[in-house]
């Protein structure tokens, strides 16, 4: 999704490290395939069984380090979260928040969403994951399943700036109220000062030299 | 209240009048607010009260005594410490989430570590030894925080002694601590691979003496406070939150616990080999914030218990690796506390400045560049003292993380404030946040 020139991170300057013509491209994930292995499969049978729409709804399905993860389409994000928490043979009764991340390179598919789920009953994982194009960053609002989304969801929205449909009052939280811009974008700088010490001038962390 | 009164004021506003309240003043702030015919008073308990663990901001509405609405306003710690790790590299990520939930530094590494290690994909490549380091000094780490939510939380009710007890007992781990790594908070001690340094010499008979020394004292505070009348009163059916209001705002920790649901991640997902350790979930039934003492009171033992078994394993561990076998990846510095702090050992330096040429450029580049990890995303959790800390670790291929999010335990409990507090006395809040035990560090990140 990203792409990556030479080795360090450094911009207008020459070039010293030799690593310059290197390019990096990171792989787009794999879809994984029948069987899944573990329980992945019985929860995409059950899923499937209880849950009409399926295909249309899972875009994709990422099997990697051992944690399933479905691909989800925006638009049927609610549905199919009600249908996980309230299937008997499903129940995931726990969502562990929510996470925003930021690929500004992944064309209309800017901002990714991601809710860690838990099943205590039978104690299993699984990862929802969706995506909203920057120019139109709404999903709907998971509040009303799993009333702990409600702190973050704001924060998600505090920081990234995805507007939940639905949330009973979608404000900042961790920034002040009046804050402009929303910091855990990719686009939004870190925010340090330079430092000063005995006359050198250090840059801030975003500004200095670095590896990639 | 007059108004040359500099330390009582009050002003007009669109919402009404408002006043500040700076202490020493009640007794004309009640005469003024009896006089006018309002009877919903909006009050703001924090940023800054001894009663609100640091910089909580409460926002309370009150009929007469008994609250009708409970906020929380948050964020004044808020330090962009996510932000700030994806500038860092991997192995300098663990300085920055030590720094989260400051009374329980060793379970962020250890989270931030294990996610790391996962994408990696080396999970299982990691010493034993550095394991049971790991948990050796998480069970210890519970202890210490556990000791600060106790104290604390009787200090708030106006129980001086048992704060004194458990600060008592903290400094002792705390020493732990300082003979482990160097350092008492903020350790950065468990890294990706393993852990920065071995036990250093005569470390666990000093252990074993600490684990008897604490066992005889929590006796001190157990003997004030349980079945104490007024501790019960003060705590018995007080900030009450059930089963079902756990599991929908995500409730983790000795909160759920106290429902009666024996969760606990140690026994349900196992990380770092708890599996190995014979120990008991801490259940209560009383749903309330006796119940959740009561609870931190028995798990001081269970973490003792495995504190005792970790040293036996580690008995037989000794002279075992605690880092990564692979180069790659834990870091070449052999480290040790030097005259001048801890540092490289002084063999290293000699081998590095003064016999391969190549250990020097591995030196260099590890420590400037560092590792590279696979693309990919993943959860590691782990349960810390104030319930299940969660690692959301993104990773683009590179030397930094892409995107790191912590699911503290802190900031999702805190939620629940609301559902505990509204229809309470204002004096059972101050109670029911100290059963919470949010660590603002942690709320705010």
């Amino acid at each position: 999704m990203t792409e990556e020139h030479g080795l360090f991170g450094a911009k207008g300057t020459g070039d010293t490290s030799g690593y310059g013509g290197l390019v990096r491209k990171s792989h787009n994930e794999i879809s994984a395939e029948r069987p899944y292995g573990g329980y992945f499969d019985e929860i995409m049978d059950e899923l499937e069984r209880a849950y009409p729409d399926f295909n249309d709804a899972i875009e994709q399905v990422v099997i990697h380090r051992g944690e399933l993860t479905l691909h989800v389409k925006a638009a049927r994000l609610f549905e199919i979260a009600k249908v996980l928490r309230d299937t008997p043979a499903l129940r995931f009764e726990v969502c562990l928040g929510v996470n925003g991340v930021h690929y500004p390179s992944d064309k209309d598919r800017e901002l990714h969403c991601v809710y860690p789920l838990l099943s205590m009953t039978f104690n299993r994982r699984i990862r929802l994951e969706v995506s909203v194009p920057d120019s139109n960053p709404h999903l709907p609002s998971l509040v009303e399943l799993w009333g702990g989304n409600n702190w973050h969801e704001r924060e998600t929205f505090d920081m990234f700036g995805i507007i939940f449909d639905g949330h009973p009052g979608l404000t900042r939280i961790l920034m002040p109220d009046d804050w402009i811009g929303h910091p855990q974008r990719k686009d939004y700088p870190l925010g340090g000062i330079p430092v000063e010490y005995k006359g050198a001038t250090v840059p801030p962390p975003n500004e200095r030299r670095s590896y990639r | 209240m007059t108004t040359n009164d500099p330390y009582a004021t009050s002003r007009e506003t669109t919402e009404g009048r408002v006043y500040s309240v700076t202490g020493n003043d009640w007794d004309s702030l009640v005469t003024e607010i009896g006089a006018t015919k309002e009877e919903r008073v909006v009050v703001n308990m924090g940023p800054q009260h001894p009663s609100t663990h640091g910089v909580l901001r409460l926002i309370l509405e009150l009929e007469g005594e008994t609250v009708t609405e409970a906020r929380a306003g948050i964020g004044y710690l808020h330090t962009g410490i996510e932000k700030n790790a994806e500038y860092r590299t991997w192995t300098q990520g663990t300085t920055f989430v030590t720094r989260m939930d400051y009374l329980s530094p060793i379970f962020n590494e250890t989270a931030y570590c294990l996610a790391v290690e996962k994408l990696l994909g080396v999970t299982e490549e990691i010493p034993e030894r550095a394991s049971v380091i790991r948990v050796l000094m998480m069970e210890f780490n519970r202890i210490s925080s556990h000791m600060v939510a106790l104290g604390t939380g009787a200090l708030e009710l106006g129980a001086l002694t048992p704060m004194l007890f458990a600060f008592r007992e903290r400094e002792k781990v705390l020493d732990i601590f300082e003979m482990v790594s160097g350092l008492r908070m903020n350790m950065a001690y468990i890294r990706p691979g393993g852990v920065s340094q071995d036990l250093p010499d005569g470390a666990l008979t000093k252990i074993r003496e600490t684990v008897k020394e604490l066992r005889h004292n929590f006796k001190d505070n157990a003997k004030l406070l349980i079945g104490n009348t007024i501790w019960m009163k003060r705590t018995q059916g007080v900030g009450y939150l059930d089963l079902a209001g756990c599991i929908t705002l995500g409730v983790t920790g000795p909160i759920l616990r106290a429902t009666g649901m024996p969760w606990d991640l140690r026994k349900s997902e196992p990380y770092c080999g708890y599996e190995n350790y014979n120990f008991d979930v801490i259940t209560n039934d009383g749903c309330d914030t006796y119940g959740r003492f009561l609870i931190k009171m028995d798990e001081l033992e269970q973490s003792l218990r495995i504190i005792e078994q970790c040293v036996t394993k580690l008995e037989a561990l000794e002279g075992a690796p605690v880092v990564i076998e692979d180069k790659k990846i834990g870091s070449p510095a052999d480290l040790k506390v030097g005259p001048d702090g801890m540092g490289n050992s002084q063999e290293h330096i000699a081998h590095i400045m003064g016999q391969s040429m190549e250990a020097l450029i591995h030196h260099f580049k590890i420590s400037t560049e560092g590792f590279r990890v696979p693309a990919g995303q993943v959860y590691a959790t782990v349960e810390s003292p104030k319930g299940e800390t969660g690692v959301h670790l993104v990773s683009d291929g590179g030397s930094h993380p892409y995107r790191l999010h912590f699911r503290e335990p802190s900031f999702n409990n805190l939620q629940s404030l609301a559902a505990m507090c509204e229809g309470s006395m204002i004096a059972d809040v101050v109670a029911a946040v100290a059963s919470i035990d949010p660590v603002m560090g942690g709320v705010d990140r």
